[in-house]
């Protein structure tokens, strides 16, 4: 008699454990380095090159596929008046985010330097006034408002506007 | 008896005075009620197992124990009811315009810090500053509640109840200091982090002091005196200051972080975090992760700038 119930928590606290190993999901740093993050200098914008072939040396961003850091970026977003030109991803004097046109490239590092060095027709440049990891939390946001970032680090309902999901990356 | 600038037993305006005597009424009555299950469990516990037995299946017995049940029942309701007609009039009396004008003041909350206007019919008029709400002695205050974030809570328990902060929602509270002095006040709403850091001052003063001060806060900021302030304002500037914050009179005017214009005239740093003080306002600078971790602010490099950079903000009167 005495065994059921002693089988019935055993149980309990083993899916309990299991369960727990869900919670991690990312690292949510709340003290934050002001030169983290390695600056994008001279990313190269096109695809064609003179000569023989350069491998590109991969610069991801810190915060690839975290929630927090795009929810982050998110507010920063609004902060900076990127809203202002970008509106909340469709565009507006400024080029739309959302969809698959991307200038001066989409990868972290380009919207990066997009960011920091300011780009022809109006793109400021915010080197010096935008913190490098917030910086890096913004292109986490604008890359998640064209779906490049993973659905499972993007809010489920955004109060804005969404692009139609592409297959997951 | 003196509770220190933070309690809602010791109350420093008719609002609050309300809340305590509702508190007292019901802290009696809850004792006296308390007294007297007690008493009755006493008596219930040590009546001699003689006088059980005697009484026991008698219909006189069983009639009185009925007649006890349901009295107590009634008096319970009636005192539930009582304290609830009281408390409806409290409400009410707390939700009641002031029939003198009132001073308005719009709070809009922000993780984690206070923004504070007193508006103006002309615009230029209009005060801002963040996280130190004076007010004049004696005379009612209408304030406009509203979030920028999430939801926050407003209280100041020596002077009112709680009022909720609302994104995209002015709710309205009144109060009242009818003695000049600090009162201490903290968000009441959990909302992220540093809510335990997110705390302001009231400072209740005479009428004449208080227009000194309205008329002091008006000014654009100092312009810097000394070579020191000159290349302070230049790093405040040149730095990521300028994007969130706003000193009056140059060309910051970044609406997401605290007005500094007057901030040497303020009394403590970081809502309430710390002391306005030289050390702690580099501490501040230097690292405000370490004084707040989470807070919006990001850490910012200023290295050499930095007594410049004080200087100028110290200058900030």
């Amino acid at each position: 008699m005495a065994f059921r119930p002693c089988l019935g928590l055993l149980l309990f606290a083993a899916g309990g454990t299991i369960l727990l190993g869900s919670c991690r999901r990312e690292t949510r740093r709340l003290q934050e380095n002001p030169l983290a993050g390695a600056r994008a200098e001279g990313i190269r914008v096109g695809q064609l090159q003179p000569g023989p072939k350069v491998s590109v040396p991969d610069t991801g961003t810190p915060y690839e596929a975290n929630a927090y850091a795009i929810s982050e970026g998110q507010r920063l977003y609004n902060w900076f008046n990127c809203v202002g030109c970008h509106a909340h991803g469709g565009g507006a004097i400024g080029p739309p985010l959302m969809d698959d046109v991307w200038i001066y490239g989409s990868e972290p590092a380009n919207i990066f330097a997009s960011i920091v060095e300011g780009r022809p027709n109006g793109m400021p440049a915010f080197r010096g006034k935008i913190a490098d990891y917030q910086v890096w939390q913004i292109v986490a946001y604008v890359r998640s408002l064209a779906g490049l970032e993973p659905t499972s680090a993007t809010p489920a309902r955004d109060d804005h506007l969404q692009p139609k999901r592409k297959k997951s990356p | 008896m003196s509770f220190g600038l933070h309690s809602a037993v010791d109350p420093s305006g008719p609002q609050a005075a309300r809340i305590a005597q509702l508190w007292w009424l019901m802290f009696w009555v809850s004792a006296g009620v308390f007294v007297a299950v007690t008493a009755f469990l006493f008596v219930a516990l040590f009546r001699s197992a003689v006088s059980r037995q005697r009484t026991a299946g008698r219909a006189e017995a069983q009639r009185r124990t009925g007649a006890v049940v349901g009295g107590a029942s009634i008096v319970t309701a009636l005192i539930i009811v009582g304290l609830l007609l009281v408390d409806v009039s409290t409400t009410r009396a707390l939700a009641t315009a002031p029939a003198a004008a009132p001073l308005r003041i719009e709070v809009v909350g922000h993780q984690w810090w206070w923004e504070v206007h007193y508006p103006d019919e002309t615009p230029s008029q209009a005060v801002t500053t963040a996280n130190e709400i004076h007010i004049p002695v004696g005379r009612p205050v209408a304030l406009e509640l509203t979030s920028r974030d999430v939801i926050h809570s407003f209280w100041v328990p020596s002077l009112q109840g709680k009022r909720d902060l609302i994104p995209g929602h002015v709710n309205t509270a009144w109060l009242q200091a009818d003695v000049p002095g600090l009162f201490h006040g903290q968000c009441a709403e959990f909302c992220g982090a540093q809510h335990a850091h997110m705390a302001f001052l009231i400072v209740a003063e005479p009428e004449r002091s208080f227009s000194a001060w309205l008329a002091d806060q008006r000014r654009p900021a100092t312009a810097p005196a000394s070579a020191d302030e000159t290349q302070g304002q230049a790093v405040f500037l040149s730095l990521p200051c300028a994007l969130c914050h706003t000193v009056r009179g140059t060309s910051a005017w970044g609406q997401n972080g605290p007005d500094l214009t007057h901030l040497a005239s303020r009394r403590q740093l970081a809502a309430g975090t710390l002391p306005n003080t030289h050390g702690d306002l580099a501490e501040c600078l230097m690292d405000p992760h370490r004084v707040k971790p989470g807070v919006k602010m990001p850490p910012t490099p200023v290295e050499s700038g930095l007594q410049a950079l004080l200087a100028y903000l110290e200058s900030l009167r």
